[in-house]
């Protein structure tokens, strides 16, 4: 059989249990709600304001740009390390010159301080 | 019959995902519970307490999801309400699925009928297990980001930081580990560590990539966001982090995840490093040990002992995460971002260049 045909069958089943599940405390549970129960946490006190607008660090955005890059460059040394075998002496050079220049990438993040929180 | 095949091994994988998770509830209940000097979970019992013992392992099991599920379900009004709905199954979703490539044993034959004990075939298990497991952040982020609360927000942020901080180095754990067995399917890694070193030792994959196993272990634990990494739901800071607005059902599908992602680090540890579901000097038709002693085994044993081999490693792997979860104290922010980009990156790099290096040179000794 098709891999991909019981991978679907495989989504489906693990798609119906998670609605069963998401949908069970709808069914199941009993609804007393009021106004407070409503209310975001704010460890008890009225909330302020809404969230939307407010801001947060940069440094987030700069992780998630880094991870980015590095996730892309562990994609590509995949197809490598399925074949190196077959590559040989040839294939590792090619990779180890990719690597180097983003060894030297992550060593200059580095120094710029990009990994560092404050 | 192909299609009732694919759906019963299907439904196997996805049961012993859910079993795995409900049994962990109680482990860790009862784990905690003995590291901290204390009974832990004694109270819920069948029958309103008119049995003479108390069947704990069956309680818990029972009591702990049926009293979530039966819990009053809370969107907070200034939540965002289809994306608050999303959440939880987008967390739980792909985790479930991750089981399908994880194989549980090796083929079982009912009426000339060979059947793969792994749910789905897939060539390249190990991209799609990566993958998978990445898509666990959308939970996070999106869960946090719906509930409009600033706890929630600054757990998802922060777990999601983390979260793909970390799978850099899961990742490069992986790649080494590809480089020693030349596939990504994960049957055939599984098989391939059936075969002995010097005749003795079984040629599991701890033993050709011990530094990618601690990486990968690492890594693993840090995705499934638990103490020491458990910065994106730190009580003390952020309430409960990203699930603080929620509640019921929804609330244990994002503990499921967590508990979900435990086993998914188990079973990924088991299937690459401890030979999956082989129990050594067992082959399909019994034991042949190196002293030339044989004893032959029914192959329908074979497949059961394989079975229980599998479940007993992945068991094993949990329980450390455990012990590990109740041992050791919580990182800082700073001490958590430093560690995952500044120590295990470069030796996560630094492993899949030696032994790429070493591999070539040393031709034959490993994998295929």
């Amino acid at each position: 059989m098709n891999p991909y045909a019981a991978l679907l069958i495989n989504a489906a089943l693990c798609g119906l249990v998670a609605t069963i599940l998401l949908f069970m405390s709808r069914i199941l549970g009993r609804r007393r709600g009021s106004k407070v129960k409503y209310e975001i946490f704010e460890t008890g006190n009225p909330p302020i304001g809404s969230l939307r607008g407010t801001r947060f660090p940069v440094k987030f955005y700069l992780t998630a740009i880094l991870f980015i890059i590095f996730d892309i460059e562990i994609v590509f040394m995949y197809p490598w390390a399925v074949a190196y075998r077959e590559l040989g002496w040839f294939g590792l050079a090619e990779m180890a010159a990719f690597m180097g220049i983003l060894a030297v990438g992550l060593a200059y993040i580095w120094r710029v301080g990009a990994l560092e929180w404050n | 019959m192909d299609v009732l095949i694919s759906f019963c091994t299907a439904l196997v994988a996805l049961l012993i995902c859910l079993q795995v998770t409900v049994l962990l509830l109680w482990i860790e209940r009862k784990g905690s519970a003995l590291i901290q000097d204390r009974v832990g979970a004694n109270r819920a019992n069948l029958f309103g307490g008119l049995l003479p013992f108390n069947l704990g392992i069956v309680n818990t099991m029972m009591a702990d999801p049926l009293k979530l599920l039966t819990k009053e379900d809370i969107v907070p009004a200034a939540a965002d309400r289809f994306l608050h709905w999303l959440a939880p199954w987008v967390a739980v979703f792909p985790l479930f699925l991750t089981f399908a490539v994880v194989p549980f044993g090796d083929v079982i034959v009912v009426g000339g009928r060979e059947i793969n004990l792994q749910a789905v075939a897939l060539s390249g298990g190990i991209l799609f297990v990566l993958a998978m497991v990445s898509l666990g952040v959308y939970g996070v982020i999106v869960g946090g980001w719906a509930s409009n609360s600033r706890y929630a927000f600054l757990g998802s942020v922060r777990g999601s930081a983390q979260m793909i901080s970390y799978e850099i180095a899961m990742g490069l754990a992986l790649v080494s580990v590809v480089l020693t067995f030349g596939t990504l399917d994960l049957q055939e890694i599984a098989r391939v560590q059936g075969r002995l070193m010097w005749g003795v030792v079984p040629a599991w994959g701890v033993f050709y990539q011990p530094i990618a196993f601690v990486l990968l272990f690492i890594a693993g634990i840090a995705e499934s966001k638990r103490a020491p990494f458990d910065l994106p739901e730190a009580e003390s800071e952020l309430v409960a982090g990203f699930q603080t607005e929620y509640s019921g059902s929804k609330m244990s599908m994002f503990m499921m995840s967590d508990f979900i992602e435990v086993a998914i680090v188990a079973a990924l540890t088991t299937t690459l490093f401890f030979g999956g579901w082989q129990v050594p000097f067992l082959y399909r038709d019994g034991f042949h040990f190196p002293g030339g002693l044989t004893v032959a085994i029914p192959s329908l044993v074979v497949t059961l002992l394989q079975i229980v081999s599998f479940l007993v490693k992945v068991f094993v792997f949990c329980w450390i995460q455990i012990l590990i979860r109740w041992s050791l104290p919580r990182l800082r922010y700073d001490q958590l971002m430093a560690f995952g980009w500044k120590k295990l990156l470069p030796v996560g790099l630094a492993n899949v260049a030696a032994s790429a290096v070493l591999g070539l040179l040393l031709e034959g000794w490993t994998g295929t």
